[in-house]
């Protein structure tokens, strides 16, 4: 696979991130954020809600536009070049906080429809990946069911298995497991860990601190649309350094 | 991995110059690219090629006051038409000493409304059963007469925006307690009773109004005994309103099937007989829910007694035609309908706003 | 009914154990009140039925169907079907529910269209087109659909020119008062090939579809079935048609005198009601359009769109199938209030099944009953037609869900 290769050179760089400002508006959400991510590595973003997480990572794969500075992913530069985002949207997968499985389509539908008519995959062919995926997160017995059938955790799993599909050399996740059931919770997380296992360059928003301190390479604070805080899970979650971040742990771990 | 921390708190910057304004909108909006551009361009030079003729028409080369078709000079539209037949329009033939027996009727219909659209207004449970047991009596008793030394004005004397405003209402208020019958019918766990309803229904709403007006004024007299007769109104009234509340009873349903089941056994729990229950419980609850479906039925009601022209009521609608079939004033067809179109969009508008109004707060508050 | 004076039980039944006094057993109590019920109604019917027996026997009116076989003696003016003053009462009945039947299918035809158009104009991303729109619905969803057509009959068409000064287009088509003139089609007997080459363009364009569906999904490739497939249902036909020596001439409409000989006159109570009832109905559908697409959740885009796929494709892979579920129903129900709607022809004298034979044929023969029952006979038909195939519809289309 791509990820073996990657990890042998000097590090690559997966995503870069440079002064990268955006607006809703009046209102500035992203401040001069700036990122390196290597192939292969894991990064856990946190923060409280509205400083900007996700409005960074939806910028990754253009759901969301930047409006001032760069952001190249795989090389690539996003601009308003139609071609280089679905070039970067092939190599990037996405999973939301929710699911977004499409309901009309069945488990294995939802995996091959991409593959096919974006990667001009072959049925039969598409199906055996969609299946091989669908054990790796542990449900292939439900690949003829309709989303709806499913378990909030079963469906987070079809969505991972789905985005996998497409073969994608980056993950992002935001916020995977906020809508779950606590009891879903560790199905979702153990089907990320091993993802992680397996060497992907994954960029996940989330505040689950156990999957942090498993996988994650380090962890970003982000308050107020900028990145006040990197370190390692241990170092982090054990002593932060900046004021926010002390309050924001007092918080999560508070209840 | 590197990020790039700032511990300091940054400012927030305003967005870069041609992202905000005036400018930056059209930019968004209209021109996006150039096939945006150029549709933009050609549908502005469409509208003016269309409006300015029009106001010109309507509005600056138009007449709006006299008392005969010779004072329109100006050669563009003649509202001088509307200034003369206001009278006959609003209120059809109705006596000209009587008029302030309708406007009165006018004047508190209009305060009722206020009382029940107002939120904050006290006292809203009266208004309620004023609206719906008093003012039906009280307006037919000062629109009929006969009573209390007021002359009587017969129902063909009734006419223009009166008459219809009269239908549209009697159809409501008299529907209403039958569709809510219907619909309980509808959802009974009797086979007969709710077969019976289940039929109404169907056939009611399975057929077109102008059929049943039809019916309503060449069958009625059949069904009835002989020696019986009942006005003309009257008899598309009857057929209005059964019409009416099979589609009430619809509206009423869907606010019912809205409730939890939870509510039922709650009412039950506590020892209320089934109608207790469905007084107290229920249909406060579901007839909240269906506010705005009872309004939009009305809407649509509104724009259905236009239809009474059909079999020779004189509606607002018929009453305009009358004028301008008038040998006085040929020629004056598009000013008698932009009126008349005029006058029930902004019932009609009006109405559907309050609805989403009333669909938004309830959003909010469930 | 349940009144509490009704259910009170007496004290001396208390004592019985075990059964329930007769008013407090609830089945008992629902079967007594439907029994009630139904002698009410029964009542009610059998008063009406004798009356309206008395009444008709008064005034001498037949009682019956024979009316049908006997000849209406008045004419119509737009008929699909040979039709003379000497056909029958019976033969009116099926004039007007053909005509009913035109203006309702080209109406549907029509209003779906339009509909669909300013649905989608009304989701534009261009503000201007989206507020045309928007003036659009708001302005003709709020006027009775009965002004519309009398505004367009009385108020519009007189304003034409008359037929000898029509308004024409290179002379094949005139526009005038008394109508829309247009050639018409007249047919050599050769000219059955070319429908069959319609009809055989349709297949292939099946089959193509079929293979290049086939095709994608065995190796990946895709083909341009859109195109492929206008060329081959326009094409073939076509090339039937001069291979076959172009077996299809027209009769060009001229001017003899005040009226014009040859062609095919569309009387204006025809284009009046169609135009006021297409544009009223694609006010509605444009609605049920935009809230259908706009139901499908944006995360759904999202996704479709993190997935790689272009715009245009996650819109017919994800977006309207989505849709289709909401808009379908919704649009049947639109399509049944338009074919009520043709009505209201009756006010501008357009020959549809109410004017002739609720109208006119009533007048003639007095039967009411007998003619109103059929009347409304006719639209229940078609109701339950529609709402059978919604239901299944419906059925089918429903997502699954646990």
């Amino acid at each position: 696979m791509e990820n073996a290769n990657a990890t042998n050179a000097k590090p690559e760089i997966a995503v870069s991130l440079r002064d990268v400002n955006k607006w809703y508006g009046e209102f500035h959400v992203l401040k001069n954020v700036n990122l390196d991510v290597e192939r292969g590595q894991r990064i856990v973003i946190c923060g409280p809600s509205g400083s900007g997480k996700s409005t960074m990572i939806r910028c990754i794969n253009r759901l969301e536009e930047h409006q001032a500075g760069q952001i190249i992913v795989d090389g690539i530069e996003l601009n308003n070049d139609l071609k280089n985002i679905d070039q970067i949207r092939r190599e990037v997968g996405m999973v939301f906080q929710h699911f977004n499985l499409f309901p009309h389509l069945t488990v294995l539908e939802n995996c091959c429809l991409a593959p096919m008519w974006v990667r001009k995959i072959p049925r039969k062919q598409a199906e055996a990946t969609a299946m091989e995926y669908l054990e790796r997160v542990k449900i292939p017995h439900q690949a003829k069911k309709y989303p709806g059938q499913l378990s909030g955790g079963q469906q987070q799993r079809v969505a991972i298995a789905r985005s996998l599909c497409m073969k994608p050399r980056i993950m992002l996740f935001d916020e995977p497991t906020s809508a779950l059931d606590p009891e879903m919770i560790k199905e979702v997380l153990d089907t990320m860990i091993e993802l992680a296992e397996s060497g992907m360059t994954m960029l996940c928003v989330t505040h689950e601190m156990g999957f942090a301190k498993t996988v994650a390479d380090s962890v970003i604070f982000m308050d107020a649309g900028q990145i006040i805080e990197m370190n390692t899970p241990d170092e982090f979650f054990n002593h932060p350094q900046h004021e926010r971040s002390k309050l924001f742990l007092s918080q999560i771990l508070g209840h | 991995m590197v990020a790039y921390v700032n511990t300091e708190t940054l400012p927030s910057l305003p967005p870069p110059k041609g992202l905000q304004g005036p400018a930056a909108w059209m930019r968004q909006n209209l021109f996006s690219n150039w096939i945006n551009g150029t549709i933009t361009v050609v549908l502005v030079i469409g509208i003016l090629a269309a409006l300015i003729p029009f106001v010109n028409w309507a509005f600056i080369k138009a007449d709006w006051v006299g008392t005969s078709r010779d004072d329109c000079t100006s050669g563009g539209a003649c509202w001088v038409f509307v200034y003369v037949h206001f009278k006959l329009f609003m209120l059809g033939l109705y006596p000209e000493a009587e008029t302030w027996r309708a406007l009165l009727v006018g004047g508190i219909l209009v305060l009722t409304l206020a009382g029940l659209m107002i939120k904050g207004v006290p006292l809203k449970k009266y208004i309620q059963i004023f609206a719906l047991f008093f003012f039906p009596i009280v307006a037919y008793v000062l629109l009929s007469g006969g009573y209390f030394g007021l002359p009587h004005v017969e129902t063909n004397f009734w006419g223009g925006l009166l008459l219809t405003l009269v239908i549209a209402i009697v159809g409501i208020v008299a529907a209403f307690p039958l569709g809510i019958l219907l619909a309980l019918g509808r959802r009974s766990s009797m086979p007969i009773v709710k077969a019976i309803c289940v039929v109404f229904i169907e056939v009611w709403r399975g057929v077109p109004l102008i059929t049943v007006l039809f019916m309503s004024s060449v069958m009625l007299p059949l069904f009835l005994p002989e020696g019986m007769e009942i006005d003309k109104l009257l008899r598309a009234l009857v057929g209005i309103t059964l019409f009416q509340a099979a589609y009430l009873a619809e509206v009423v349903r869907s606010g019912l099937q809205a409730i939890p089941k939870g509510q039922t056994e709650a009412a039950n729990a506590l020892g209320l007989t089934y109608w207790q229950g469905m007084y107290k419980v229920i249909l406060p609850q579901a007839l909240k829910i269906v506010i705005p479906g009872i309004v939009n039925s009305f809407i649509a009601l509104f724009k259905d007694t236009s239809l009474v022209l059909i079999i020779g009521l004189f509606d607002l609608l018929a009453t305009i035609q009358g004028a301008f079939s008038n040998p006085k004033w040929l020629g004056y067809a598009i000013e008698g309908y932009l009126f008349a179109a005029l006058v029930y969009w902004i019932f009609c508008f009006g109405m559907s706003r309050y609805s989403q109004h009333v669909e938004r707060s309830l959003k909010t508050t469930h | 009914m349940t009144d509490p004076n009704l259910s009170a039980t007496p004290q001396t039944l208390s004592t019985v154990p075990s059964k329930p006094s007769f008013w407090n057993d609830p089945q008992k109590r629902a079967l007594v009140f439907q029994v009630l019920l139904v002698i009410g109604i029964g009542i009610l019917l059998w008063f009406i039925f004798s009356n309206t027996l008395h009444n008709l026997e008064k005034r001498g009116i037949r009682t019956g169907f024979d009316f049908l076989s006997r000849p209406a003696g008045f004419g119509i003016s737009q008929t699909l079907i040979p039709y003379t003053e000497a056909s029958t009462f019976g033969r009116t009945f099926f004039v007007g529910l053909l005509n009913t039947l035109l203006v309702a299918g080209l109406g549907i035809i029509f209003a779906t269209i339009l509909g669909f158009a300013v649905g989608i104009a009304r989701l534009s991303t261009n503000w201007l087109i989206s507020r045309i729109a928007l003036v659009f619905i708001e302005t003709i969803r709020n006027i009775p659909p009965l002004l519309q057509i009398l505004f367009w009959y009385r108020a519009i068409l007189p304003l034409l020119p008359g037929p000898k000064d029509s308004m024409s287009l290179a002379e094949l088509f005139y526009l005038h008062k008394r109508g829309l003139t247009i050639p018409a089609p007249l047919t050599e007997p050769a000219f059955v090939w070319t429908l069959w080459a319609v009809l055989g363009a349709l297949v292939l364009a099946f089959l193509i579809a079929r293979w290049a569906k086939y095709r994608r999904e065995s190796t990946g490739q895709q083909f341009p079935v859109f195109w492929t497939v206008l060329v081959v249902i326009i094409g073939l036909p076509t090339l039937v048609f001069f291979l076959t020596g172009s077996p299809l001439n027209w009769d060009i409409p001229a001017l003899r005198g005040f009226n014009f000989q040859g062609g095919l006159t569309v009387i204006p109570e025809l284009t009046a009601l169609l135009l006021a009832l297409s544009i009223y109905t694609a006010a509605f559908i444009a609605e049920i359009v935009r809230s259908g697409i706009q139901s499908v959740y944006k995360g759904q885009t999202e996704a479709a769109s993190a997935l790689g796929l272009r715009p245009n494709r996650t819109l017919q892979l994800v977006v309207i199938p989505q849709a289709m579920r909401v808009i379908i129903p919704q649009l049947t129900s639109q399509y049944l209030n338009l074919t009520k709607n043709t009505s209201l022809g009756v006010a501008i004298g357009y020959p549809d099944l109410v004017n002739v034979f609720a109208g006119t044929t009533l007048n003639q023969t007095g039967q009411a009953v007998e003619i109103i029952f059929m009347t409304m006979l006719v639209y229940l038909v078609i109701s339950l037609v529609i709402s059978m195939f919604m239901n299944w519809y419906n059925k089918r289309m429903a997502l699954v869900e646990r």
